[in-house]
């Protein structure tokens, strides 16, 4: 068993490397730290741009592979190397997975369940109003890319906010300035940060939703005629007891699956959406650095994005094993 | 062919999806003629005004005609999703193809080469290549973004590359001596054929707004060129105030996509019986 | 719809010429199930059953029996439709609101599935879900229903039950689920039980098993069974009364002696003279030719005349009422008179004339396998792949077919049947052993040589809606092996007509799509197509398995005649001990991926002389309620073991009768010695793989 454990790390352990190294050349190759310096009025002298750059390891008049080992092996010791303006990266990298984390995570947990639910909903009231209802209005959620959707939800902010003259909704940043020295002290601070919070986790959640959703109502269809929810009726449950208590729980097994395949698209999302927003996360640190050229940076996320999705497909794996019995035993037939 | 064509006539939201689409490309490419404003052109009597009779999507507060900017946009964001939908499309069956008949090594390395380009954020990598494309040339957009789609469509024409190999009637010609290439074309691709289909249209989708999501960083299509994610980032900053800005290019967008998915899932429903039978 | 006055229809149990018994438990009158509108899947259905009796329902894929059984207890899917009256000791259940026929289902009506292997939901344990049958009507504790519910598996002779309720349906085998449907079941006392086609899925062996569980429930609870299957062996034996269904109506009924013994309707007749026997004289079975309407089809006449040998133009006036014919007996035919005394009303065909064969010695090998050896591996594990063992599917197999004769391959499903006929079809080098086919062995085989050799080697698949490609018509399909082999276009099309011609088609099939075919004749699109290339050997996988009843005799008289014709050489892998037994000349008998016995068949079904054999072969149901009767044990107990972990010793020991009977000495040979085949003493023919070969 322990072995089998190792051979799968150990090939995830290859495909992050792989990952992360295909990422630092490409950005390496494509960035151009230098220009940054170019633009510099008054231009600084050759001499000077190249020895910063070469104490950052950026400088591009150093051969490639030798800027890779440099940079490779700092990555073991757990050092991603230094940001364009000579903070360390991994320091900086920690403190703003905690900003994206706080955003994504309620989001995500909203968006599935919510997703999940009206899915299954829409299954039972199938060619019904409430079935189309929730089919329109996935479809159009699905259609609208995020920063559509958060341009949007900003625009109807805004209208709510002037009609009620209060400003129920903030967009920008996590906290208002001096949100806690007010007169309900940490309080208001909180209450403060939940209003900052609203709007983006309502993208994202609307952004999940739609995609669970969809999926969750058609394996429900899949599961409303099988043969043991029938044989769950043939024993005297009623309509909605047989649905939920055999047929809802066996189409969630699926969705765990799902979730591994749509982490990357939630990840993008929160780029969109820490962008939009302006929350200091990783998405837009990651905009920014590739704008400034910022290879090290982009490594980093790079790096840190493959983990996550590799860390996406481990959660599914488990809770799939969690929700099926058959895996659990591991004997299917 | 003729079956996803039946398909669509069979199937109310495939065919109102392929309606719209077709809506949709006469605008991009009839509009322009009828505006009386290209898109380069500057009024530098309306700055920010909004739609008139003049104007009709408004202007920009450079004075551009939104309307001309919007479908300009469009036009792009059509022919590189088409574009890549069907480039993306066609490198999934190659390599799906050829993995599930073959197995194999040749499987398993064409598999983890696939597992590798999941685990690369490909939006990142898009992002990162952008200096490249700097000079503008929408190809080389197209080339990237193909590049990166393809992957899930390959695992699953993969996966039913494996289950139909093993299908009795396959086995049957197989067993009758017929020939891998023979097999291939006469029962494979066209069993094929309509997943393909269902998954290009649904690629189109993603690479729309792939496309757009890219331009609104600035990664992707770039001043001065337009595309529907230019128009929305130029505007959307300022959509409370001056919704006719990026509204009528987002709105569009929108179209295109729900057409699209439309279009796909329809497809999907009508061709395959199994699939959910979600209406 | 068709006038008939309400009341007990004239196929309830009250029929002319029986005494009145107790009032009827379940009673069925007029019921009419149309799913959508103009497809009439019952067509106006009368029955009943009382306390402790037990009414087989016979009909083929399409007769309505199973729509007719979900109306019964109102679990049609939605947008079917049923009318008429059900009845429950006199309560009407159709048009009763959905919460008052919950309180009804699972408590005094119980149904039991086809399907084992979907009907129980796979992520609750067995013992939650019987349980939970008990506390959604009694209110039951849930530690009270857990402990009712082992009592329940043990009952229905699940062995360890208070383990095995904490296990998952996966875990079980079909049979076992089967049983645990059956608990559950019975778990409230139901006065009525409908079963439907209970055992259709399972083994013959496994089938005995079931079906004396439901004996056994019937006993404990005194309830009323409707036992629907597709064959009238399975029900023989248990039935009371029998009711045969065609298109949606019931054409005959009546105590299962009478019905057996004196079938007056043409349609019973065909099902009686089509079921292939193991018992008696080898006769060739009587097919019925055609196929059943379509459930769209127009009410005008009686639905069976464009089948029937003896129809008349006046059978095509109107549906024929049901008629008394005997004591208790109703048949629904106008033609009841012509049918007295049994008259051989369907043509018997005429086999070709069987050609001058040398004695089979003489003849040449066409195909021999020797030590055939395919092991797959498993992969188990929560969340990693891993190997978790190895399936012995074949285990070392030897046999050779010579030139003109039949070999019939048997066993359970799972013994590796089809494992080895698809090695023999590879046609490639098998893990280890030899195959020789026509003298030349494959693991040598260049691909030039391989892809002649197809030539003469061909198959025909189990299942001929799978095995046909729905996007090919049938000319292409039959052309396809002519294209790879070059045959040019001109003669192409010539063959596709001899084809037809040859498996009885009529020249128009060629322009059709599978889908616009019958089951029948796709088969024999599917045996054309293994003809096309005029091959010498035909391996055949389950050839008739899927078809109905009334086709199987027609598909096994035209192989039959097929070989006579061209002097083919088949390899018959079947399960149905009965139907290998209408062609071959020879029969091997799988176990566990070993052969256990071979033979000449007429030896072998006479006297078997492996335990494992003389098992499948009373397992067999046959028509003979008296026979059927006779026999109360279930033929073998058990399961067969997992195949990744044989016991030690011989492979059949833990489900074998004689070793059972065997005192400690001999025992011992059977549980360290794998047996190895052997020629018998009184048979040269014959090999065993038995330590104690031809004991009873």
């Amino acid at each position: 068993m322990a072995g089998f454990l190792l051979r799968r790390l150990a090939n995830y352990a290859v495909l992050v490397v792989l990952a992360a190294s295909l990422a630092y050349l490409l950005a390496a190759t494509a960035l151009h730290p230098r220009a940054n310096f170019e633009d510099r009025v008054p231009r600084p002298p050759d001499a000077v741009v190249d020895a910063e750059l070469s104490r950052l390891n950026l400088n591009d008049e150093v051969p490639l592979t030798e800027r890779y080992l440099t940079w490779g092996a700092g990555v073991l010791r757990g050092d991603f190397g230094r940001t364009w303006q000579g903070e360390p990266v991994t320091a900086e990298l920690w403190r703003r997975t905690w900003v994206s984390l706080r955003l994504l995570l309620a989001g995500t947990v909203a968006g599935c369940a919510l997703g999940v639910l009206l899915g299954a909903y829409a299954a039972v009231r199938q060619h019904r109003a409430p079935d189309r209802l929730i089919t329109l209005g996935s479809y159009l959620l699905l259609s609208a890319p995020v920063f559509v959707l958060a341009v949007l939800l900003q625009s109807a902010a805004q209208k709510v906010n002037d009609v009620t003259g209060v400003q129920v909704f903030e967009w920008l940043g996590e906290t208002g300035p001096g949100a806690s020295e007010g007169t309900f002290g940490a309080l208001g601070g909180l209450g403060d940060r939940v209003r900052h919070l609203l709007l983006p986790t309502a993208t994202i959640a609307l952004a999940q939703l739609a995609l669970y959703c969809r999926y969750q109502r058609s394996m429900m269809l899949d599961v409303l005629t099988a043969d043991f929810v029938r044989t769950a009726r043939a024993k005297g449950l009623r309509h909605r007891s047989a649905v939920l208590r055999h047929g809802l729980r066996t189409a969630l097994i699926p969705m765990t699956t799902y979730f591994a395949y749509t982490f990357g698209l939630l990840l993008l999302g929160g780029v969109f959406v820490e962008k939009i927003f302006g929350w200091h996360g990783l998405g837009e640190w990651l905009i920014d650095s590739i704008t400034r050229g910022d290879v090290h940076v982009v490594a980093a996320v790079n790096c840190f994005a493959a983990v996550a999705v590799l860390l996406a497909g481990l959660v599914s794996d488990v809770l799939h094993g969690t929700l099926d019995p058959r895996v659990r035993t591991g004997d299917a037939p | 062919m003729t079956a996803v064509v039946r398909a669509l006539g069979r199937n109310r939201r495939a065919t109102a999806g392929a309606v719209l689409l077709a809506l949709l490309f006469a605008l991009a490419f009839a509009g322009p003629a009828v505006s009386p404003w290209g898109w380069e052109d500057t009024d530098f009597t309306a700055f920010r005004r909004p739609p008139s009779a003049d104007h009709w999507f408004g202007t920009t507060q450079s004075g551009r005609d939104v309307f001309a900017l919007t479908l300009r946009g469009m036009q792009k964001s059509l022919v590189i999703g088409l574009l890549v939908a069907v480039l993306s499309t066609g490198l999934a069956a190659l390599v799906g193809m050829v993995s599930g008949f073959v197995g194999g090594w040749t499987d398993r390395m064409l598999m983890w080469g696939v597992d590798l380009l999941l685990v690369l954020p490909a939006f990142l990598v898009v992002a990162v290549l952008s200096p490249l494309l700097r000079d503008g040339r929408p190809l080389v957009l197209v080339a990237v973004l193909s590049a990166f789609l393809w992957m899930v469509t390959a695992r699953v024409v993969r996966a039913m590359t494996i289950s139909l190999k093993e299908r009795e009637y396959v086995l049957a010609a197989r067993f009758t001596g017929a020939s891998t290439p023979r097999v291939l074309a006469r029962h494979i691709l066209p069993h094929l054929a309509s997943l393909l289909a269902v998954d290009a249209s649904l690629n189109v989708s993603v690479a729309v707004i792939a496309e757009s999501g890219l331009s609104y960083f600035g990664f992707g299509v770039r001043p001065p060129d337009t595309s529907l994610g230019t128009v929305i980032a130029d505007g959307g900053s300022a959509a409370t105030a001056y919704p006719w800005l990026a509204g009528f290019a987002a709105g569009l967008l929108v179209l295109i996509v729900l057409a699209v998915n439309l279009l796909g899932d329809g497809l999907r429903d009508a061709l395959d019986p199994t699939s959910g039978r979600a209406r | 719809m068709n006038g008939r006055e309400a009341g007990p229809g004239p196929f309830a149990r009250t029929a002319p010429g029986t005494a009145p018994g107790p009032p009827p438990v379940l009673e069925i009158t007029d019921l009419r199930v149309t799913y959508e509108p103009g497809v009439r899947a019952v067509r106006g259905l009368d029955f009943s059953v009382g306390p402790g009796e037990v009414l087989g329902v016979v009909g083929e894929s399409g007769s309505g029996k199973s729509a007719a059984a979900l109306a019964a207890v109102g679990l049609l899917p939605p947008g079917a439709r049923a009318e008429g009256s059900v009845r429950l000791r006199g309560r009407e259940l159709l048009g009763r609101p959905d919460a008052e026929l919950s309180r009804v289902r699972g408590k005094d009506l119980a149904m039991v599935f086809q399907d084992p292997l979907s009907a129980l939901t796979p992520v609750h344990t067995v013992g939650d879900q019987i349980a939970e049958t008990i506390r959604v009507h009694a209110g039951a504790t849930r530690a009270a229903a857990r402990a009712r519910a082992v009592e329940l598996l043990d009952l229905v002779g699940i062995p360890d039950a208070a383990r095995r309720a904490r296990a998952y349906p996966h875990e079980f085998s079909g049979g076992m689920r089967q049983r645990v449907m059956i608990a559950m079941a019975i778990a409230n006392d139901p006065v009525a039980i409908i079963a439907d086609e209970p055992t259709t899925a399972l083994d013959v062996t496994i089938q005995a098993q079931v079906l004396e569980v439901l004996r056994v429930a019937k006993e404990t609870t005194g309830a009323a069974i409707v036992l629907i299957a597709h064959d009238l062996g399975v029900v023989a034996g248990f039935a009371d009364r029998v009711m045969v269904m065609y298109a949606g109506r019931a054409v005959e009924s009546g105590p299962v002696g009478e019905v057996y013994a004196r079938p007056r309707m043409p349609y019973t007749i065909g099902l009686l003279k089509s079921l292939p026997r193991v018992a008696g004289p080898r006769v060739r079975p009587v097919p019925v030719e055609g196929a059943p309407p379509p459930a769209t089809a127009p009410d005008d006449g009686c639905a069976f005349a464009p089948r029937c040998p003896i129809a008349e133009p006046r059978c095509r006036d109107a549906v024929p009422p049901p008629v008394p014919v005997g004591p208790g007996h109703l048949a629904a035919c106008v033609r009841a008179d012509a049918t007295e005394g049994r008259a051989e009303i369907f043509p018997v065909p005429v086999p070709p004339p069987a050609p001058r064969r040398p004695p089979r010695d003489e003849r040449p090998v066409v195909l021999e396998v020797d030590g055939l050896v395919r092991h797959h591996p498993i992969y188990g594990g929560t969340f990693l792949k891993r190997r978790a063992g190895t399936v012995r599917a074949v285990d070392g197999i030897a046999f050779d077919v010579r030139e003109g004769e039949t070999l019939g391959v048997v066993g359970e499903s799972g013994c590796g049947k089809t494992t080895a006929l698809m090695e023999i079809l590879r046609l490639a080098a098998p893990q280890e052993g030899a195959v020789t086919v026509f003298g030349q062995d494959t693991a040598a085989l260049t691909a030039a040589r391989r892809k002649a050799l197809r030539r003469d080697l061909q198959v025909v698949f189990q299942d001929p809606f799978a095995s046909l490609d729905p996007r090919m018509r049938v000319a292409s399909i039959l052309a396809e092996p002519l294209a790879a082999h070059g045959v040019p276009r001109a003669r192409r099309r010539e063959r596709v007509r001899e084809l037809l011609d040859l498996v009885g088609l009529d020249p128009v099939y060629a322009g059709r799509y599978p889908h616009g075919l019958s089951g029948g004749q796709r088969q024999r699109v599917g045996i054309a197509r293994a003809l096309a290339l005029e091959p010498r050997l035909l391996l055949l996988d389950e050839p008739v398995a899927a078809l109905d009843v009334s086709v199987q005799a027609g598909i096994m008289n035209l192989l039959a005649d097929l070989q006579t014709r061209l002097g083919l050489a088949y390899l018959l892998v079947a399960h149905d001990l009965a139907v290998v037994r209408q062609v071959a000349d020879r029969v091997a008998v799988m176990y566990q991926g070993r052969l256990v016995e071979l033979g000449a068949a007429d030896a072998l079904y006479a006297a078997p002389a492996h335990p494992y054999t003389r098992a499948l072969l009373d397992a067999v149901p046959s028509p003979d309620p008296a026979r059927e009767r006779r026999r109360r044990v279930p033929p073998l107990p058990g399961d067969p073991p997992d195949p990744a972990a044989p016991p030690e010793g011989c492979r059949f020991r833990p489900r074998c009768p004689r070793y059972a009977a065997l005192d400690g000495d001999r025992r011992r040979l059977c549980e360290t010695t794998d047996p190895e085949p052997h020629r018998p003493a009184r048979d040269a023919d014959r090999r065993v793989a038995c330590h104690h070969p031809g004991e009873r």
